[in-house]
């Protein structure tokens, strides 16, 4: 009963983002700043885990294919395979989850603590689409860009390990990544981490946005944002794969 | 002026305001006193119309504001002005974006009006220079004056303080009382403040309202408060030995 009440309290929270803002100019500002606080900021992160995850899957494919009869080459193959379709768009976005899953729910949860969300409402600004929207929007427009890195440096990483550790050749590793390349699993991996993204930003902000007492609150605040953030990405993922790809 | 008649609004079955009935008058300082957890916060909040009583009316200059939705009390709200207890300033933005923030969201001046007006209010409240100050490199005092500006750069008609004075010195205290005095009467504002700050209510108190668990006990002024013969307001204003003192050389 619990779920389902919450459940019905983020959707209404969702119709409440998504009313006509008060000023146009000052939202697209806001997104702008967004876009560079939530994403920007997050694009080193991005390309260093992607880098070092890449290089890891290409090593372990390429123990596993150790004294195999299997060309050198299915080890970018299924490198970029494992990249694409789920590392850059679910891990990434699991880690995302953490890193700017916390920051919306506890700058959204202070804010409400210390009455600035309140400061907004009763100047007549509608805190909900002030302050959520632009995450939103930022997150939705930056994030498979963000994502798109996170592949390039996986496979890179994986490129640079390969080659590195004397696993194949750089010719091998690029004619695996070439290899039997199907565009839809981009596709596919754009559609999730869409979906991700708005996941992250509106679970994140509807927990921040609903914190009750003081900085206790805030943390568990953050707490949850990460957590049910996660658990949804984990389902979704599921239920898109199962959608998309059978 | 805003006159609020029998007011009652509890929570999870606790009445917390109780038949409260009261008038604040343009262009006086109106405030409203009693212990912590009389229910004076909640008596701010349903006129900020972020409460909902359950029975009464709030009437706002001829219009009844209990049962509006937030969009019909969208208008209303560009009309006040609000300094919360902690300031409730955005720690993302300077002091100047601060005071900025409501003329961006509501006027259509050009940008160099905007930021005149900005400046003539950060002066009216005696801050100067600290423009590109955050919040968190301005004082407490400091930081109640940037709300206070913040309050009255869009001309409000109704300007509503939540204990004003909390948390500052004796000195500042003052200032900030004298501030709020000055500039309700410049401007004519309805100003509601919300203190248990006696040197307040001595100070500015032109039309008081003491409020006692949820019950309107005593109203009247500043003068009036010494001469009064209710037990629960000379038990709660003469409570330190200063202000007995203060009481016995009165009288």
């Amino acid at each position: 009963m619990g779920l389902i009440a919450s459940f019905g309290k983020y959707l209404l929270f969702i119709a409440e983002v998504f009313r006509r803002p008060e000023r146009r100019s000052v939202m697209t500002k806001l997104v702008i700043k967004e876009v560079y606080d939530l994403g920007f900021k997050s694009l080193s992160f991005v390309v260093f885990v992607s880098l070092f995850v890449g290089a890891v899957v290409t090593i372990q494919t390429a123990t596993n294919m150790t004294g195999s009869w299997m060309p050198r080459y299915l080890i970018g193959y299924a490198t970029r395979d494992a990249i694409i379709l789920e590392f850059s768009p679910t891990i990434i976005s699991l880690l995302l989850a953490g890193k700017i899953g916390s920051n919306i729910a506890s700058s959204i949860g202070t804010m409400r603590v210390t009455e600035q969300i309140d400061a907004l409402e009763v100047m007549g600004v509608n805190p909900a689409t002030y302050l959520v929207r632009p995450k939103i929007f930022a997150m939705v427009f930056f994030n498979p860009f963000l994502i798109s890195l996170s592949m390039f440096g996986g496979i890179f990483g994986g490129l640079v390990a390969g080659t590195l550790a004397g696993e194949c050749t750089t010719a091998e590793f690029i004619t695996g990544i070439q290899y039997d390349f199907n565009s839809f699993k981009a596709v596919y991996a754009i559609i999730k981490t869409l979906l991700f993204a708005f996941v992250i930003a509106s679970i994140s902000s509807f927990h921040g946005f609903y914190t009750q007492g003081g900085a206790l609150e805030v943390g568990r605040s953050s707490t949850k944002a990460v957590v049910y953030s996660s658990v949804v990405i984990i389902v979704l993922n599921y239920i898109l794969t199962q959608l998309l790809l059978n | 002026m805003i006159e609020i008649k029998n007011i009652v609004k509890s929570f999870t079955g606790k009445t917390v305001l109780n038949n409260v009935s009261f008038e604040f008058e343009k262009g006086k300082t109106n405030l409203v006193i009693g212990q912590s957890g009389s229910g004076k916060t909640v008596l701010l909040k349903c006129l900020l119309g972020l409460h909902e009583p359950e029975k009464g009316s709030i009437v706002f200059d001829g219009t009844n504001i209990v049962g509006k939705s937030t969009k019909n009390l969208k208008n209303l709200r560009k009309q006040i002005g609000m300094v919360f207890q902690g300031g409730a300033l955005f720690d993302s933005m300077n002091v100047e974006e601060n005071v900025l923030f409501p003329l961006q969201m509501f006027s259509d001046l050009a940008n160099s009006d905007m930021l005149d007006r900005v400046n003539f209010c950060l002066k009216r409240v005696n801050l100067e220079n600290v423009n590109h100050l955050y919040p968190s490199e301005i004082s407490g005092g400091m930081k109640k004056r940037v709300a206070i500006a913040r309050a009255i750069v869009l001309n409000p008609k109704y300007l509503f303080c939540d204990e004003p004075n909390s948390g500052l010195d004796p000195y500042t205290a003052i200032l900030i009382d004298n501030l709020l005095q000055e500039i309700t009467h410049e401007y004519q504002m309805t100003t509601v403040i919300n203190t248990h700050d006696m040197n307040s209510v001595m100070e500015i108190g032109q039309k008081i309202l003491f409020i006692k668990d949820g019950k309107n006990v005593w109203q009247g002024t500043k003068t009036d408060i010494i001469t009064s013969d209710s037990k629960a307001l000379q038990d709660f204003v003469f409570s330190s030995e200063l202000f007995k003192t203060i009481k016995r050389i009165k009288s």
